[in-house]
């Protein structure tokens, strides 16, 4: 395959990661911090942001990880714990140079990156990556499209339960039971996405 | 087959190791800001090197800021203004502030983290807390899960202290735990004995503190505590009191009957102490000690699931209900709770429901 068509490959693989194959509203994976973080449209943004940037990155690293040490060695079943070492590593660090370099964008994303280290989403994109065999370039676009797409869900979440916020709930649903339910409808109409493209 | 797992556990070791490395590498050039200046209330100045939380760096320096979750961000507890210096207003702090507290500048102290100078103003009693070398002369077993520990201080020799105010109770690393961590707990000794503490401690399953203080603090021992914090006191008033509690929340009221017997006060008290079992009762005997040392005072125990072979013929069922049967009307008293959150709740809602103004309703509410 060709960079020019890799790129294409990439970029399809980008927005069918964002819509038909969202990480979250079709695989259901990091719903913890989505659940948890998803109150207020500020907060949910800086979380976003900091899942697109850690999951762009560490799918990376794990790409690379995977097929220059990993695979030539045929230790492919060590996977799992290579690649949670790598993101945990890679959050630590990029946890203590935020906060060295960018005071700013520390207090947008630095209490986040924590919280991220243990998002199965994470991990499910670069196992996915894996499973896909996608090259390298197009792993990028991948991991870009599903932190892509986690932000526009949570996003929408937020939005979505500070105008509940204000309305009448009933006892036994509100809280994580409301947003359980409006994660499924969200997801429902995810679904309608399917077929538009397929990236896989 | 053993050569595929060797070269695998020296790969994944290799790799880990190598990565643990760039971390260590990183947090020591990343993570140390220099030589920074702490200015307080515009009056003394600390050097200290940066790159650590305020609170870490007031307490190494022994300016001790309470904290009941030992800088978790957790608790709220460890407020203080920071005039200049700490940078803006972090997510984890916002959920403990109040409007009128953010446009004063408090900060959570757990969370500033120290990166250049910085100017803050803490209140002067913070000053009075100090750190005291101490050793465990005594270990009461109360009931199955809680034990009385009294410690003799050793330097400085005595406390002055509030009754209702609490102390950090430090513990070390030892087996079970590698973190060294501060919890907090009620006074209940009487502080007219001002050469020793006494804590009321309940076992939390798998506290850290907790399960240092029950399976390996032996008589003998030397610990540290700092303090004291808080303040949940009686008030100088003459309004008949409704003492509340459960469990180690005895602990804060033991000490403050104590007050009323060494200042001789005459006002009527109440003290409704819940339990679940007879056998998690204790010390009864004190109680009616109390109620014939003071002019007005009346120990209410009320057991919630008493066991028929118990014959219990007091109050049962939960403390709210027995204050509901025998306090008619609560607008004139005062209330001073402890116990958990959801008995101080309870307690709050009941109180109300029987007349009393919030603003007389005082508590210690468990973190």
């Amino acid at each position: 395959m060709n960079f020019g068509s890799e790129i294409s490959q990439a970029f399809v693989v980008c927005i069918s990661a964002i819509f038909t194959q969202n990480i979250l509203l079709s695989y259901f994976l990091g719903l913890c911090p989505f659940i948890g973080v998803s109150r207020e449209v500020k907060t949910s943004i800086g979380l976003g942001l900091a899942v697109i940037f850690v999951m762009t990155f560490t799918v990376m690293l794990n790409w690379l990880a995977y097929h220059y040490v990993l695979a030539p060695l045929n230790l492919h079943f060590f996977r799992f714990i290579m690649f949670i070492i790598i993101i945990a590593a890679f959050v630590q660090f990029i946890e203590m140079a935020i906060d060295r370099f960018s005071p700013v964008l520390y207090q947008n994303l630095g209490v986040f990156l924590p919280l991220i280290t243990v998002n199965c989403a994470i991990l499910g994109v670069s196992l996915f990556m894996v499973i896909r065999d996608y090259s390298f370039i197009v792993t990028i676009g991948y991991g870009l499209g599903s932190g892509i797409g986690w932000f526009l869900a949570i996003i929408a979440m937020a939005g979505i339960r500070q105008r509940l916020a204000n309305e009448r709930i009933p006892k036994g649903l509100q809280g994580a039971g409301i947003t359980l339910i409006v994660a499924g409808i969200m997801a429902l109409a995810f679904i309608g996405f399917t077929g538009v493209l397929q990236g896989q | 087959m053993f050569t595929t797992i060797l070269i695998s556990v020296l790969i994944i070791s290799l790799i880990a190791a190598a990565l643990a490395a760039v971390l260590a590498v990183s947090e020591n050039y990343l993570g140390d800001y220099g030589p920074c200046k702490i200015t307080i209330n515009k009056e003394s100045e600390l050097e200290v090197r940066g790159g650590k939380s305020l609170l870490a760096l007031l307490s190494q320096e022994k300016i001790f800021i309470p904290s009941a979750c030992g800088g978790r961000g957790t608790c709220g507890m460890c407020k203080l203004k920071v005039l200049e210096g700490g940078g803006p207003l972090l997510p984890t702090e916002e959920p403990f502030l109040s409007d009128e507290e953010r446009d004063s500048n408090v900060r959570l102290s757990c969370q500033v983290k120290v990166r250049n100078d910085i100017e803050i103003q803490i209140p002067d009693e913070i000053f009075a807390v100090q750190e005291f070398k101490c050793r465990c002369a005594d270990i009461l077993e109360l009931t199955h899960d809680i034990r009385q520990f009294t410690f003799e201080l050793i330097e400085p020799e005595k406390i002055d202290f509030v009754p209702g105010q609490y102390v950090q109770l430090f513990t070390p690393a030892y087996e079970k735990s590698s973190e060294e961590v501060y919890r907090a707990y009620s006074i209940s000794s009487d502080a007219r004995n001002d050469g020793k503490i006494e804590l009321i401690i309940r076992l939390v399953p798998n506290g850290i503190c907790t399960t240092y203080c029950f399976d390996y603090l032996k008589e003998g021992d030397e610990v540290k505590l700092n303090g004291p914090y808080g303040d949940f006191q009686l008030s100088d008033t003459e309004a008949p009191i409704i003492f509340i509690a459960g469990g180690s929340g005895m602990a804060p009221i033991k000490s403050m009957l104590h007050q009323m017997v060494n200042t001789d006060n005459k006002r009527k008290a109440s003290y409704f102490f819940g339990a679940n079992k007879v056998s998690e009762l204790f010390l009864g005997d004190l109680m009616k000690d109390f109620e014939s040392q003071l002019a007005d005072f009346t120990y209410v125990p009320v057991v919630a699931n008493p066991e028929p072979e118990e014959n219990w013929d007091g109050e049962t069922g939960l403390v709210t209900e027995a204050v509901k049967r025998q306090i008619d009307d609560a607008s004139v008293c005062e209330a001073y709770l402890c116990g958990s959150p959801g008995m101080i709740d309870a307690s709050i809602a009941v109180l109300k429901e029987l007349g009393m103004k919030e603003e007389n309703i005082f508590y210690d509410k468990f973190a």
